[in-house]
């Protein structure tokens, strides 16, 4: 039950994790996180196919209003580890994609169970000029206990990109690094790709 | 066996459990094959069991009396945090614990209605599996418990005190006693309803994945929120 607990916050975390995405050309990295989550948290509020469930619509909110700031690349390089530089370029190429989906499906899902939260912001901490920080966020439910969501996030060129979600303390690419080491030391890293395609196109 | 017993037995496994480690990129989980099973056999027990239960009682049960049996275990918890902070030298967050519980208890029914977050008051969150962490024990080997879910040797044995004393044992009427102890079991499961659809779909293999969130979660607690880094190599 405790776990239970735990994966219920980990669950709205992943969810609220969408909200908050981040970024564009020389805005900071907190004003970012916090115009695209207030943006896509009004668009979920009052479109209407979005309110009726309509999986398709909300997969479109999340390609283009969130995708552009997240860096999914440097995600999936992150959750490989060390693996990652064993991998080919066309392998790698493959692991974003599918990895990519997955996260947008999953996201998808968890913004159609979004209702009643709301979000706040912190100030950023450390050094202003940095180029990697942590945008801090808490998303608070009534009657519950809040949960906290950082962004890490680096700046590439102009942009500020997120690279990694951190729900409560769950890191988003922690966890799947963990899946990831599995499936490769079961079967090499096409045994991932394979997983991750099936997964993908498992209905659901 | 006695209660005294079983706090004798289970500070044993705790100590220990602390010494057997067998890690992999931070995890220790020497039991997997086990666990693995005993997750495997909480999926249709959930499914069949706990799950339509929590939704029945969440469909039927008026949101004030479930928001009421919540406040109680809360409070509860409250209590435990307390006395966790105390023994972390946590004195802000003890004392706003012992100020919750004693507002809830006193003016709130017993606990029923949880006047202290009104009041601004917040909730410590300790428990005593972040106690032996605070002190310097290591998780020990990762178990998976059917109908319970993920926990460690350091956290189960925290777990299994927390039961041990709680409060609610002490309730005289057996049938009270036993209602309280379903109301709380079935709550926890309402808590949660939302959250393991969407596990299933963000995971290849969620066992792997709900053990490195719960390890991550503590961690994280243990730390107040500043967990140190993870090591970069896998």
């Amino acid at each position: 039950m405790l776990m239970l607990r735990i994966l219920h916050r980990g669950a709205l975390a992943l969810c609220l994790a969408a909200f908050a995405a981040v970024a564009a050309a020389q805005t900071a990295p907190d004003v970012l996180v916090k115009n695209v989550s207030q943006e896509v948290l009004g668009i979920i509020k009052a479109d209407p196919k979005v309110q009726a469930g309509d999986q398709a619509r909300i997969r479109e909110v999340v390609e283009t209003k969130l995708l552009p700031y997240f860096d999914f690349e440097r995600i999936t390089a992150l959750a490989m580890g060390r693996n990652w530089r064993q991998a080919t370029p066309e392998q790698q190429k493959l692991l974003v994609e599918q990895f990519r989906t997955l996260l947008v499906r999953t996201y998808s899902g968890a913004l159609a169970q979004y209702r009643n939260q709301t979000m706040e912001y912190k100030p950023l901490r450390g050094d202003p000029a940095a180029t990697d920080l942590i945008v801090r966020t808490e998303v608070v439910r009534p009657g519950q206990a809040p949960v906290q969501i950082d962004y890490s996030m680096a700046k590439a060129g102009n942009e500020w990109k997120a690279y990694d979600v951190i729900v409560g303390g769950v890191s988003l690419v922690t966890n799947y690094r963990d899946e990831f080491n599995e499936q490769i030391r079961a079967g090499g890293i096409d045994t991932l790709i394979k997983s991750l395609t099936a997964k993908n196109q498992g209905g659901k | 066996m006695t209660r005294s017993a079983l706090v004798a037995v289970v500070a044993a496994t705790l100590l220990l459990g602390g010494c057997a480690t067998t890690k992999r990129g931070g995890v220790d989980d020497p039991f997997e094959p086990f666990n693995r099973t005993m997750y495997a056999i909480n999926e249709p027990l959930d499914k069949y069991f706990a799950k339509p239960i929590a939704e029945a009682y969440v469909g039927i049960v008026p949101s004030f009396i479930r928001t009421a049996v919540n406040n109680y275990v809360n409070n509860i918890d409250d209590l435990f945090s307390a006395v966790n902070g105390l023994l972390q030298g946590k004195w802000d967050k003890a004392g706003n614990d012992m100020g919750r519980v004693i507002i809830n208890t006193g003016f709130g029914f017993g606990g029923l209605i949880d006047i202290a977050s009104d009041g601004g008051i917040p909730r410590g969150m300790e428990d005593f599996g972040q106690t032996f962490g605070h002190w310097g024990f290591p998780q020990g080997p990762f178990l998976f418990v059917p109908l319970w879910g993920p926990t460690t040797v350091r956290d189960g044995t925290g777990e299994l005190l927390r039961l041990v004393w709680s409060p609610t044992n002490e309730i005289p009427n057996v049938a009270v006693r036993n209602t309280v102890y379903g109301f709380a079991a079935v709550n926890a499961r309402a808590q949660a309803l939302d959250a393991t659809s969407l596990l299933e779909q963000a995971s290849i293999d969620p066992y792997t994945f709900v053990r490195r969130s719960y390890l991550q979660r503590r961690e994280y607690l243990v730390h107040d929120g500043n967990p140190p880094p993870l090591k970069d190599d896998d």
